[in-house]
């Protein structure tokens, strides 16, 4: 019986860990250095180059998280599952993320860390909520099938609020600025602060890529244990029913 | 088929109710509890106390809807009944909508109960009936679908409670807001147009009730 590897790492993770890190130093040298403060915004448009980035990164991990429990739900085979546990959690951290940086950009802009009447930061907020609740059920143990059908009926129903959220100061309005960056030159900021945001972009695209191929392999590597442990107790079992062992009821002298 | 099915669920929960009566015995007093609560826990100020009526009226019926939830739920869990419900041919979108039905039912008779004691206790005024009447059985519509739709799949995990409650919740804050604002408009604490917080409730109905169908199949084939 093959034995799994006992490695997350391979030749294109670390390849993409490397790649994270330039694009991290970079961007942290963009946003502390080579960018000025902002007209309006002063120092506080640094925390954008994290936050921006951030929100749309973890809508694209909860994007394929609902893709991929969409075809678990209909093929059944262990990858799309092991996919979507990845990004959903990986969508789940960056969105905390982008809650914590925004109220750290809210306090000195707005004079609030927080606004109840605000769409943006609620409907964020529930979807933040959604997504905890998708993690803790992938972690109670069950059986594989059951956890992944269990997840992947949340999974898609999480994202069915990624649109109105996405939306929501559009529709409803809201004390939030809209798109700080959208088709090229309606961007809102130019030169190095609009290429700060871009590296923000790459850098927390590498990161999550990274870290998915990771997640991906430690959940896999996690179920080829448990089916190890299975495969093991069942031999066991055998060896017990086998002719040269003791039968059921039988004495030992 | 898919529509005898679910008058068959729905019937079969209903009875049971009928029989053990888990609603009336633990979740009526609740209710009424947090009726009482509210009322000490603002300083029986009947001002805030009409003005947080709707707010407090649909949050109290949400926690009673992830009771309800919780009961109508562990009884499919009971032994062999998971087995038994996949061996029956029964539709699973029926399974769904006829859970959904009968957590309607019991739901709403809650909501009789509280809403008749929140009137009396708090000294209620309403002005647009029609919002109100339009409002209530939309939010516990989508209220009893989430419920339909995330009960069986807690059922069966360790800290059920707590995590039905983490799980539904969220989904049903649109709901709170959308009919706490309905009735803020009926009872005049809200402006603006109050057929559009219906409109609202109408579409969370028609999401939540097509995803629970959509997901029925795979839940009751391994939950």
């Amino acid at each position: 019986m093959n034995q799994p590897s006992n490695s997350t790492a391979s030749r294109g993770t670390r390849i993409l860990g490397i790649a994270a890190i330039v694009s991290g130093a970079l961007t942290v040298a963009y946003a502390f250095w080579f960018s000025k403060a902002d007209v309006e915004l002063g120092n506080t448009v640094r925390i954008l180059y994290v936050h921006v980035p951030t929100v749309s990164i973890a809508y694209l991990c909860m994007l394929i998280n609902a893709v991929s429990s969409v075809v678990y739900l209909r093929r059944r085979t262990p990858l799309p599952d092991l996919l979507a546990a990845a990004t959903g959690e990986i969508g789940m951290v960056l969105l905390g993320l982008t809650l914590v940086t925004g109220m750290l950009w809210g306090r000195p802009t707005w004079g609030t860390y927080w606004s109840w009447g605000d769409p943006r930061l609620t409907s964020t907020l529930l979807l933040f909520l959604m997504y905890v609740g998708y993690v803790t059920v992938r972690n109670i143990e069950a059986p594989v099938n059951v956890r992944g059908t269990r997840s992947a009926v949340i999974g898609v129903v999480s994202a069915l609020l990624i649109y109105p959220v996405r939306m929501s100061v559009e529709w409803w309005g809201s004390i939030h600025q809209g798109r700080t960056v959208g088709t090229p030159g309606a961007s809102k900021i130019q030169g190095n602060q609009e290429f700060a945001l871009y590296l923000g972009f790459l850098t927390f695209m590498l990161f999550a890529g990274w870290l998915t191929m990771h997640r991906f392999r430690v959940a896999w590597l996690a179920d080829q244990v448990a089916t190890l442990e299975v495969d093991e107790r069942i031999a066991e079992r055998r060896s017990e029913a086998s002719p040269d062992s003791v039968g059921v009821g039988e004495v030992t002298p | 088929m898919m529509a005898s099915d679910a008058w068959l669920v729905c019937r079969r929960d209903l009875r049971i109710e009928a029989r053990s009566r888990d609603t009336a015995r633990h979740v009526v007093p609740f209710v009424l509890a947090v009726v009482m609560l509210f009322a000490f826990a603002l300083d029986a100020d009947s001002v805030i106390l009409r003005r947080s009526t709707a707010g407090l009226f649909w949050v109290t019926v949400l926690f009673a809807s992830t009771m309800i939830t919780q009961r109508v739920s562990a009884i499919d869990r009971l032994d062999g009944i998971p087995d038994a419900m996949r061996l029956s041919r029964l539709s699973p979108q029926g399974v769904f909508l006829g859970r959904l039905m009968s957590l309607f039912l019991q739901l709403t008779a809650v909501e009789v109960v509280l809403g008749a004691a929140i009137v009396v206790m708090y000294d209620v005024r309403l002005d647009g009936v029609a919002l109100v009447v339009a409002s209530i059985p939309l939010a516990t519509g989508a209220m009893a679908a989430v419920g339909a739709m995330y009960g069986p799949l807690a059922a069966g995990v360790q800290g059920r409670d707590s995590v039905l409650s983490l799980l539904m919740l969220p989904v049903l804050a649109p709901v709170l807001l959308a009919a706490t604002n309905a009735y803020g408009v009926a009872s005049g604490t809200t402006v603006g147009p109050g057929w559009r917080w219906i409109a609202m409730l109408g579409m969370l109905n028609a999401i939540y009730v097509a995803a629970g169908m959509a997901t029925a199949s795979a839940l009751l084939e391994e939950s």
